[in-house]
């Protein structure tokens, strides 16, 4: 008998938990396609809604890295994942009781419109649709033209102390006495202060695309934007007084990356550039809490809950197959997930997080040699990383033969 | 009504919603067949980052009256009148 055949509400909320997970299971796909014939009921709806901010929660009160009252920073690039980030945190926020978000968000949101060479009014058009988003969510908010990387300080680059490590017990003391005070002695909120959009001289822009324009292949454009795009989010931080940065990097694109890392030579780094956490700037902690969440996932709510969000070309939309590493890798992986569900999870599941582990055992010398632009510690060690190999040949191996197999076509 | 969502709307020179009314034919249309009317009549530009083969490119989410197609037959399912088919990018944005 089909569960959805029954007084459903509880089974579904076990059912819709499962799904979210696998989209695989037998017992919700014959629930599922019973229902289909009708509307998407408005329980479903609702479980799958619960489950999702249940799922954010989750992963920041698992790892308690973000300590109440701190302030935290959400890097919104306007894309799908990041606005889904954004309406988590305001509905984690909006709840009450003990499971509400305890921290104070600010948004950040970098216009790269000089990058794919928008004109003014495409980029303030953009700005405006954004502006409207953020205003909505009653958060303080920054927009950043990209321009402004290249007056940041040489202290950017550098690796500041960071606040000495606080035993296990602290974080949940640090709850226990927010709770006890109903939050009165944090910080509050901020006002959304009214922003002016910031003025770009037009040289700025001329050299920001002469940087980029100098790079020769898009793999490479790529990278350096990504780098410019953190230095320019991890300053606003420091200057605006956040001590988190909140990315909001999927599971799908963490699984892109983390084999595109490994083509790219950074294999070594690969635990901070997918891991949860990211302490390589020291004073600023990266943390990236939609990991959990597939593509499929973020889309899926997006849609059926209206998350407001704006699509803005990149260096590499419309470019084929072969344009970049990164393009090469994702098309790689979403291919193979329509036959193999079940590649992104493996990829980050089996590689990810085992990779966490070993590093941090490595990583705890300091003062060893760093990476100038990325900011990481720079894998000079000979003879190291055999718990590495097996992983680093096996989908290099996998990663070539996809890329024979389009050459010969 | 047929949506583009998620970068989708891109190759559809920036239009989100088509209200589409199919021509009358003896048998039902099925999803194989309107990709290919999709494909004739609305896309603007570079249907391979839209079409694949006869189904949609890998990374684009299929939802039928805001269900997963996977689980309505995919390209045999037959379209019903008033059906609301939308295709959202997943690759795009982060």
């Amino acid at each position: 008998m089909l569960l959805c055949q029954v007084d459903f509400l509880p089974q579904w909320r076990r059912a819709a938990q499962k799904c979210v997970c696998t989209w695989r299971s037998c017992e919700v796909l014959a629930c599922l396609q019973w229902l289909c014939s009708h509307p998407v009921p408005v329980s479903f709806r609702l479980c799958f809604k619960d489950f999702f901010i249940h799922k954010f929660k989750a992963v920041l009160g698992k790892n308690r890295i973000i300590f109440p009252g701190e302030k935290v920073l959400l890097a919104v690039s306007g894309g799908p994942s990041s606005c889904s980030m954004l309406r988590q945190v305001q509905e984690g926020l909006s709840q009450k009781a003990n499971k509400k978000l305890r921290f104070v968000p600010g948004v950040a949101f970098i216009d790269e419109g000089a990058a794919i060479g928008q004109s003014v009014e495409e980029r303030q058009r953009t700005v405006a649709e954004l502006q409207a988003v953020f205003q909505a969510t009653g958060f303080p908010f920054y927009i950043l033209p990209l321009e402004q990387v290249l007056d940041l300080p040489a202290s950017v680059v550098a690796t500041n102390p960071s606040p000495s490590e606080q035993p296990a017990s602290a974080y949940k003391a640090a709850v226990h006495h927010f709770v006890e005070t109903d939050g009165s002695n944090f910080p509050r909120p901020q006002e959304p202060k009214k922003t002016l959009l910031p003025r770009v001289q037009e040289s700025h822009t001329l050299m920001l695309q002469q940087l980029l324009g100098s790079v020769k292949t898009l793999t490479a454009r790529e990278e350096l934007l990504n780098t410019l795009r953190q230095h320019l989010l991890v300053h606003t931080a420091r200057t605006e007084g956040y001590s988190k940065l909140m990315l909001g990097d999927s599971c799908t694109r963490l699984a892109v990356k983390l084999l595109t890392s490994i083509s790219l030579g950074r294999g070594a780094q690969l635990a901070q550039d997918t891991g949860f956490s990211d302490s390589r700037y020291g004073d600023i902690i990266l943390v990236r809490p939609m990991r959990d969440y597939s593509a499929k996932e973020v889309a899926y709510y997006n849609h059926l809950f209206t998350v407001p969000y704006v699509v803005i070309p990149s260096v590499d939309t419309k470019t084929v197959d072969k344009a970049s590493i990164q393009r090469l890798t994702e098309s790689f992986v979403t291919k193979l997930q329509t036959d193999f569900p079940s590649t992104v999870s493996t990829i980050y599941r089996l590689t990810s997080e085992k990779l966490q582990t070993a590093c941090r055992k490595r990583s705890g010398a300091d003062g060893c040699d760093r990476c100038l632009l990325c900011l990481c510690s720079l894998d000079t060690a000979v003879g190291e990383s055999l718990t590495h190999t097996g992983v680093t040949v096996h989908i290099t191996v996998l990663h070539f033969s996809f890329i024979y197999k389009q050459g010969c076509t | 009504m047929c949506t583009h969502g998620g970068g989708a709307e891109l190759l559809f020179n920036g239009v989100k919603k088509h209200h589409v009314t199919l021509p009358s034919q003896s048998e039902p249309w099925d999803m194989k067949q309107l990709l290919v009317w999709i494909q004739r009549n609305l896309l603007k530009e570079r249907p391979e980052l839209f079409v694949q083969g006869d189904s949609v490119r890998p990374g684009i989410l299929v939802l039928i009256n805001d269900a997963d197609w996977e689980l309505m037959g995919e390209l045999d399912y037959q379209l019903q009148d008033q059906d609301n088919v939308v295709f959202i990018s997943t690759l795009h944005g982060g």
